[in-house]
């Protein structure tokens, strides 16, 4: 620890301690623009200069370390000042520097009322200009769909250079000239490639990168703020939706260290605009072939008759994979209400299982356990499709902490380098009894994590190469009482909590494979469920958001709630129990779905035992407690991994993992709903606009 | 006046071979490996003695630069590189240095290199010396030849040298924006603390030095430091190039005993002020980025790095700038303004914004078409750059605005009384908005 007076406040701070962390430990406000805690230092606005006792100049505070400073002559602490006349005088120059080419154009910014440079140039600029010449102007630049530049605007901060060569990885903005000529570009001004581009709207302390699809849409202040979930990956992203009236207008991240940090993926924060088209908004009914609207009581009356005329055996239930643990919960009361054992939450058809344990299906390290990871071996997985935040997680241990990552799968641009070990199993169970020449470097690992990706679980051999994997993380030493190393990652928001309740087949019941047999069932009903292909012959309700797969199927549409439409409760990958609220109302007669199915339930003559949504919580509390823990994780258990290891299983031999995302922008009803990610998925596959389009 | 046994440069001019041979004839390479044979300590602790102060322009003592190197390698190379990136305006030593005398030099990266642990040396060449670049690498291949440096070079001393051509950027005559420019990045400069020392090229401990600096340091070894310590003033002492250009009758490159007198310097080496001495209106004494002296203050200069810095100027690279009465000198300033506007590398925002900010005032006060109050402005905008950026160009562009508003405010006003009496309220000015 090391001593420095800050404004007179003596404090013992950590020697690497940039002074402007010490300061803020007294509570002192230091402006900056350049400065960003996840990025590196750049030192260059100057907006942060302190005064330090013997320095014949002011000091950039975000850049000085505490131990850089010298002692005064008979070993006094150094002194640092952040609220003298001197430091006021030097950040009203530099204030003055950034306003004299900065456009005054705020009444039609987008940035307006959120600006950085408008917040700090009340608190710290001088009231006049006194700048008489012309202020310069920059041409716009294209740099995609997401992201609107308005470059005029830009005051050279590189916070988005930053972000884009270190935390994204892909070094696509750069600035070109010198001087006052200096421009930030793609140079090409072709779209930035990277699924995490929309982040640095939220860095840009001004108006030069604002949202494309927001512009000109609101004022922040105009907004409702809620804060959620995200599901558009299993990650479970914190976010803060932002709506007017019944319109979601925009999606942010929300601050959680063990999660999210702070950034979010182009899916999460641009997919809002799927919300709004191809919504299911009433209640519709096949006949002839052909979807017709109905009232509510129409379609129960005709699900009650459905459901009456057929036996249990011959109804089933296949959970999606955006549904909250609420809706889930009330579909199985129901489907057990009936004496229907056909369930199943396993849409991509992994071989998963709660009987298992739990810590066989969840990512047992935590996401934070990455930072703390020395080698990562990624069995059948990209994350950077599956959850692109996790692996720019991945991507900051490899940069800063040196770890090292392997793959067993396909050969991907993951934003880091890598070793590849090899396709499938034939390399994992080299790996298993360590005559892969990777296999010392694992069995070395103090912390050595495996990331098995849904791709390699599903089908017949799923089962085979989850316990091989187990094998394979107790064959390297991660599996012991301290740290449990497997770590699956999953793809759908549901996965987790619908495994922690048990929507999987019971005694005797059928799993989504028996259930899609021609003719296995009369009666399916699907909760959002919209990746699977039902075969002709059961009669479908579907109860859903969008008019996707799942709805052209359908005999009868019971139009449900978007995530952002209802309070929910979802259990991310590493099975932490995260708890949504609702933003906007369903559109049209949509109703939330535990109201739904607590409805239906009624007119089937087994009526669920809540009527309202605080008595499903305490029912669903009373059987899984954990589910209460907010922001909890109830821990796996080592030993239920062990005998998982040895549980075996065939496995084909030669077998290549692939992972499961096809097309990342693609990958739920809701972004193939979204015009933007249709927009986005044409440039990731290399197509071009024109510029007429 | 400089004796001439005591020059140390005595090829400037190219008048003799300035090949190996050449060189080695006039005392180069002569008992290198005994002065290496004395060790690193003595070799540090003689430059110490001698006072060399660097030639770069700062004058920090280069004996005492060289010992912040650390003593005991951590296991990461050590690297010395010299700064021959030569582009402060008016200056032209190390040019004759590397053209003419290059062996001084050559043996110079030697000694020093062995004095701070350094088996590889990288000289930094401007971009725009293409011929010197060429003469300097045919006289690193002679050395190499010669076996004087090299893997088993006759020293005994591993050492390998290498000429890096820049491209041609001001800014990287900056140390650390060099030590970027070298590692392929952009040239701009790297935030101090860490310093080059503990962390310079490729991360690795580095002491960068100016081309004279290094160049005098064999002959310094050789003559003892008391000889050296012997010429010029205290503390201002040894032998100094001093590059004369602008309004005198011979420009000329000459070494000079520090302190030496400015009018001295000019009537004997320069053939004097082009019109007389009278004429002189004011000089720019160490490089455009010093502030100018005017006339007065030169009657009886002792050019050294104290008496110009007591003057509020400085020696800095000591390129005399000499203007004579037929001289507009805010036009001049304002071209100094323009070249500081023009190479400030962009990335801090003072000099970003504020060098063209200065530039655009100064235009217009060349015309006079400016207010009074704009002069003080003037002197704040350049006072808010000073002292604010990363590196020592928001100074170098603030300095000679001030200075000419300390000396010459008359001269501005003046200019805008003019201004305003042919434009007599019917001239409309158009501004921007119109």
């Amino acid at each position: 620890m090391a001593k420095i007076i800050v404004d007179g406040t003596e404090l013992d701070v950590p020697p690497d301690f940039t002074l402007l962390q010490a300061a803020e430990q007294t509570g002192a406000e230091i402006p900056r623009f350049c400065f960003h805690e996840r990025l590196s230092i750049a030192g260059n606005c100057r907006m942060c200069l302190v005064e330090v006792k013997g320095s014949p100049k002011p000091v950039a505070s975000c850049a000085m370390a505490v131990k850089d400073l010298r002692p005064g002559p008979n070993g006094e602490p150094p002194v640092v000042i952040t609220n003298s006349p001197y430091v006021k005088k030097a950040r009203e120059g530099v204030m003055e520097f950034l306003l004299i080419n900065h456009p005054l154009d705020c009444p039609i910014c987008d940035q307006g009322g959120e600006c950085d440079l408008q917040d700090q140039a009340m608190a710290y600029g001088s009231d006049a200009s006194r700048f008489a010449e012309n202020k310069r102007a920059v041409e716009d630049k294209y740099i995609g769909p997401l992201v609107k530049t308005v470059m005029t605007r830009c005051i050279q901060c590189t916070r988005c250079v930053r972000f884009s060569t270190e935390v994204a990885g892909v070094p696509d903005l750069g600035s070109i000239g010198r001087g006052e000529d200096m421009e930030i570009t793609t140079y090409l001004e072709k779209a930035m490639t990277s699924e995490l581009q929309g982040n640095v709207i939220d860095l840009c302390p001004v108006g030069a990168l604002t949202s494309k699809p927001y512009a000109f849409a609101a004022r922040p202040w105009e907004l409702s703020k809620t804060e959620t979930i995200d599901v558009m990956d299993a990650l479970g992203s914190n976010i803060r939706v932002d709506a007017r009236g019944r319109e979601v207008l925009r999606i942010m991240p929300r601050l959680n260290e063990d999660v999210n940090e702070e950034w979010i993926s182009d899916k999460t924060r641009f997919v809002w605009d799927g919300l709004k088209t191809q919504r299911l908004d009433r209640p519709y009914i096949r006949e002839a072939g052909k979807l017709r609207p109905a009232t509510w009581n129409e379609a129960f009356t005709l699900i009650a008759e459905k459901v009456k005329a057929t036996k249990p055996k011959k109804i089933g239930a296949i959970a999606g994979d955006l549904a909250s643990v609420e809706d889930i919960f009330a579909l199985k009361g129901l489907m057990s209400n009936l004496g229907v054992k056909n369930l199943d939450c396993r849409q991509d058809g992994v071989a998963l299982d709660p009987s298992f344990g739990r810590a066989s299906y969840i990512f047992n390290p935590g996401v934070s356990g990455i930072d703390t990871a020395d080698v990562i071996l990624l069995v059948g997985s990209n994350p950077r499709w599956e959850a692109p935040v996790l692996n720019a997680r991945i991507r900051k241990a490899w940069r800063l902490n040196g770890t090292k990552v392997a793959v067993i799968g396909e050969q991907a641009d993951l934003t880091y380098a890598y070793d590849y070990l090899g396709a499938g199993v034939d390399t994992l169970n080299g790996v298993v009894d360590g005559s892969h020449s990777f296999s010392k470097t694992l069995k070395d690992a103090k912390r050595a994590i495996v990331i098995v990706g849904q791709g390699a679980l599903i089908g017949e051999n799923g089962a085979g190469v989850l316990s091989l994997a187990a094998k394979a993380a107790d064959a390297i030493g991660s599996l012991t009482d301290e740290f449990s190393g497997l770590a699956v990652l999953h793809t759908a928001a549901s996965r987790v909590g619908a495994l922690d309740l048990g929507f999987v087949p019971g005694e005797g019941g059928l799993g989504l494979a028996g259930m899609l047999k021609p003719k296995a069932l009369d009666v399916l009903f699907l909760l959002g469920a919209d990746e699977v292909d039902v075969p002709a012959g059961p009669f479908v309700i579907y109860q859903g958001t969008h008019g996707d797969r799942g709805a052209h199927r359908a005999d009868v549409i019971l139009p449900g709630a978007a995530y952002t439409e209802k309070h929910g409760t979802w259990v991310n990958t590493e099975g932490r129990v995260q708890i949504g609220s609702r933003a906007t109302f369903p559109p049209g007669d949509a109703r939330e779905d535990w109201a739904i199915l607590r409805a239906l339930s009624d007119v089937l003559g087994v009526k669920l035992p809540y009527d309202s949504f605080a008595q499903l919580r305490a029912t669903l509390y009373a059987a899984y407690p954990h589910m209460a823990a907010a922001d909890q994780i109830l821990a796996g258990d080592v030993a239920s991994l062990k005998s998982l290891a040895g549980r075996g299983g065939a496995v084909q031999a030669g077998l290549a993992f692939r992972s499961s995302i096809e097309n990342f922008y693609f990958s739920n009803p809701i972004a193939r709903a979204s015009a933007l990610m249709a927009e986005c998925a044409t440039l990731a596959a290399g197509g071009k606009l024109e510029a007429a389009e | 006046m400089l004796h001439d046994r005591d020059r140390i440069f005595t090829n400037l001019y190219g008048l003799h071979d300035s090949g190996l041979q050449g060189a080695i004839k006039r005392g180069s390479w002569d008992g290198t490996k005994m002065l290496l044979e004395m060790g690193r300590d003595w070799i540090i602790d003689e430059m110490k003695a001698s006072g060399l102060r660097g030639r770069g322009g700062a004058g920090f003592p280069t004996g005492l630069k060289w010992s912040f190197m650390p003593k005991v390698s951590d296991g990461r190379p050590h690297y010395l590189v010299v700064n021959a990136d030569e582009s402060e305006p008016g200056t032209a030593k190390d040019r004759e240095i590397m053209r003419n005398d290059p062996q001084t030099l050559i043996e110079g990266c030697l000694i020093a290199s062995f004095a701070m642990g350094a088996n590889a040396c990288y000289i930094y060449i401007r971009g725009e010396y293409v011929r010197e670049k060429e003469r300097l690498q045919a006289a690193v291949d002679e050395a190499y030849a010669a076996n004087l440096i090299g893997k088993n070079n006759v020293h005994g001393y591993p050492f390998d040298l290498y000429v890096h051509h820049g491209a041609g950027a001001y800014i990287c005559g900056e140390e650390t924006a060099l030590i970027e420019s070298m590692e392929g990045k952009k040239g701009m400069p790297r935030l101090k603390p860490p310093f080059p020392a503990n962390m310079g090229l490729y991360g690795a401990p580095t002491t960068v030095n100016n081309v004279e600096s290094i160049a005098v340091a064999p002959t310094i070894l050789r003559r003892g430091a008391a000889w050296f310590a012997g010429i010029g003033k205290p503390n201002n002492v040894g032998t100094k190039l001093f590059t004369i250009s602008g309004h005198v009758e011979r420009p000329c490159n000459v070494e000079e005993a520090m302190g030496v007198d400015f009018r001295e310097l000019v009537e004997r080496h320069c053939g004097g002020i082009r019109g007389g001495w009278d004429n002189l209106l004011a000089v720019i004494p160490g490089g455009s980025s010093v502030p100018l002296l005017p006339a007065e203050q030169c009657q009886e200069l002792s050019m050294d790095f104290d008496t110009l810095r007591n003057l509020k100027s400085g020696l800095g690279t000591a390129a005399v700038i000499v203007m004579d009465k037929s001289t507009d000198v805010i036009q001049a300033i304002a071209r100094l303004a323009h070249f500081y506007k023009h190479e400030s590398c962009g990335q801090c925002t003072p000099c970003r914004e504020g060098t063209g900010w200065m530039w655009r005032v100064l235009t217009r006060m060349v015309r006079g078409e400016a207010q009074k109050k704009e002069i003080d402005l003037l002197l704040e905008v350049s006072l808010q750059i000073e002292g604010h950026t990363i590196c020592a160009l928001g100074d170098a562009a603030a300095w000679p605005v001030q200075g000419l508003i300390r000396h010459f405010r008359h001269e501005i006003e003046k200019r805008i009384d003019d201004f305003t009496a042919r434009n007599t309220g019917d001239t409309v000015i158009p501004v921007a908005a119109e």
